[in-house]
């Protein structure tokens, strides 16, 4: 496959950057909008918690470009499936967007999304027309649920969120990843720009950063960084990566003697 | 139903400040160096033997913090409805027996507050009173929480001990957080400074977290009163709470407070002040103990102190307080809580905020059920 043909496409829209940025954690406003431009990312994620209406001047949503991104509210803060609609419906008024990270947990401790929930909420808002790309653990049986009931992707993690653990989950990664049929974007617990080139390495057609972009010492240099490891990753991916030996090849010490 | 009482008596006063006095550098540098920290490793960081490792902690709590909360402090404003108190707190400027004037607002005079609130830039406001049952009691707290609803993105209180199904009342509305400070867990000492009222009553107080927690409310902030007591072995106490009330009610947030105590007119304490340096140590071993507490630091604090905090651990700041009823709208009347160290405008706090790299937020949340 040319990598020119390698088109990413999330309910049928099309995006040339597989990077995903999340904008909460910035210690300025214009730090978010220079990692948004050096990650030349087109689909940035908001905490509808975070918007505020009634200030335009010098809210969040001033810094970005809504001609270059797409805008992806999440509903951040909702525990159950019925706050999670209904944060949802108040993001589709305030940010004009039928897009939406769905993020579900109960758990304020280490953010753990809550799968029933998530199945529920997802069900519902698929049948209101949201195009849904829910946050999940990494677990391949989940995604092919949330599959049946119309989501438009799925968002496994990687590890806890804020850690910068890397791909703690990778076993059930390649799971999801053979198994699916909407796109899989990783998202949590990316600490380095390695472990998104190991996520893209694997198959995932996406990952989304936050944590690591947003407090390092330069986030618009970090971001430039992430951009390029993503788009190495991909194109190991697609290039095909050589398998990994466990043994040298030179001597087949079981077989051998069929070619006596 | 179970309660924090049962954990609570489980440990003795006396042992754990010998513990805590104990420890050795080695128990420290363990705690330094786990990846995961218990209370043990808690207990080993504000031991006065961590003290010469105090950078060491501030940049693990700094690292801690920026992963968990990102470069970001939330700005909140009290405010106080009432000053009336049938409590006796010996320290308190609200204190039955001072002879102050009393106020609680009206629906207008609640109004005034908020548009100058508005006018500052606030989205979360946290509701203080004293404690007078029959005036600013559950009825007067849910006519001013569906007023300010109106108004302001989240809502969190500070007022006394209430029931369970009061809480769920609270809930319903809106009420995003419930600050509850024990004070002091030394029973013995608790009692000498809350000699009478409702207050007087050390079980109550401590199992209110529990209601709280059983009622459902999204968040929890405890704390106490540093200096009323030994402020090692009583943070040892609250942690210990803090702890059994994360693993009981774990869809709950949970925050933690830092209000010094200080000689002032009209107060009857005299105890050793908690010095700058132990206060930091104690944010610090919060943080290395639990990624995910807020932390809140009020305007009780100097300037100097909070313009540094920012990059400690703390993740929430109260600024241009006012803590008499009515004293955003109006400088006369009643008297105040405590008196204010950093008097800078919210304007002037915020921009300070920025000028150390971090996002002064002022609205991180939303009120997502109808009501």
């Amino acid at each position: 496959m040319k990598n020119s043909e390698d088109i990413f496409k999330i309910a049928g829209k099309a995006f040339t950057s597989r990077l995903l940025l999340g904008t909460g954690k910035f210690g300025a406003h214009k730090d978010m909008q220079s990692a948004i431009e050096q990650s030349a990312t087109e689909l940035v994620t908001v905490a509808l918690k975070r918007v505020d209406s009634m200030k335009k001047e010098d809210d969040l949503l001033h810094y970005i470009d809504r001609q270059k991104v797409q805008l992806l509210p999440n509903t951040s803060g909702a525990r159950t499936a019925k706050e999670a609609i209904f944060a949802a419906k108040l993001a589709r008024e305030a940010l004009e967007t039928n897009w939406l990270k769905l993020e579900i947990h109960p758990d304020p401790k280490y953010l753990m999304p809550d799968p029933i929930e998530t199945l529920k909420a997802t069900e519902a808002l698929a049948k209101e027309g949201f195009i849904i790309l829910p946050y999940i653990h990494a677990d391949p049986v989940l995604c092919k649920r949330l599959e049946d009931v119309g989501t438009s992707a799925v968002m496994p993690l990687g590890s806890p969120i804020g850690t910068n653990k890397g791909l703690k989950t990778a076993t059930f990664l390649e799971i999801i990843i053979e198994q699916s049929k909407v796109p899989v974007i990783v998202d949590a617990g990316i600490g380095c720009p390695s472990d998104a080139a190991k996520a893209m390495e694997m198959g995932a057609h996406a990952v989304l950063v936050n944590t690591a972009i947003a407090v390092a010492t330069d986030p618009s240099s970090m971001a430039e960084a992430f951009k390029w490891s993503v788009k190495a990753g991909r194109m190991a991916f697609t290039s095909g990566l050589g398998a990994i030996s466990a043994s040298a090849e030179a001597s087949s010490p079981l077989t051998g003697f069929l070619n006596d | 139903m179970s309660s924090f009482i049962h954990t609570f008596e489980q440990f003795n006063w006396e042992v754990v400040q010998q513990r805590i006095n104990d420890t050795n550098a080695k128990a420290v540098e363990n705690a330094l160096r786990k990846p995961k920290r218990n209370l043990q490793d808690f207990m080993a960081l504000l031991s006065p033997q961590a003290m010469p490792y105090l950078e060491e902690m501030a940049q693990l709590s700094h690292k801690i913090t920026q992963g968990r909360f990102g470069k970001t402090i939330q700005l909140f404003a009290p405010v106080y409805v009432s000053n009336e108190c049938q409590n006796i707190c010996t320290y308190c400027g609200f204190s039955f027996t001072n002879h102050i004037p009393r106020k609680t607002l009206t629906e207008e005079e609640l109004l005034r507050e908020v548009k100058v609130l508005k006018d500052l830039g606030f989205q979360h406001i946290l509701i203080v009173s004293g404690e007078a049952n029959y005036t600013v009691n559950i009825r007067y707290f849910s006519k001013a929480v569906a007023l300010l609803k109106a108004y302001f993105a989240n809502i969190s209180i500070e007022v006394q001990p209430l029931e369970q199904d009061e809480y769920e009342q609270l809930a319903q509305l809106g009420v995003h957080a419930v600050l509850v400070y024990q004070e002091t867990y030394q029973r013995a000492t608790y009692k000498s400074y809350h000699p009478k009222g409702k207050k007087s009553n050390f079980n109550y107080r401590l199992e209110t977290p529990d209601r709280i927690g059983r009622a459902g409310i999204h968040k929890m902030g405890l704390g106490v009163l540093l200096g009323l007591s030994d402020w090692r072995t009583d943070s040892f106490f609250c942690a210990l709470h803090l702890d059994y009330l994360q693993k009981t009610y774990w869809k709950s947030k949970y925050a933690v407070s830092f209000p010094r105590m200080r000689p002032a007119e009209g107060i009857d304490w005299s105890g050793a002040v908690m010095s700058d340096r132990e206060l930091v140590q104690l944010i610090c071993a919060y943080r290395l103990w639990n990624s995910d507490l807020e932390l809140s630091l009020s305007t009780r604090e100097s300037e100097r102190f909070r313009d540094h905090a920012v990059k400690l651990g703390v993740t929430s700041m109260s600024a241009g307080s006012k803590t008499n009823p009515g004293g955003y709208a109006s400088d006369q009347g009643s008297l105040e809580q405590f008196s204010i160290d950093d008097n800078r405008s919210p304007a002037e706090v915020s921009q300070m905020i920025a000028a150390t790299g971090y996002d002064p937020v002022w609205k991180d949340w939303e009120f997502m059920e109808e009501s």
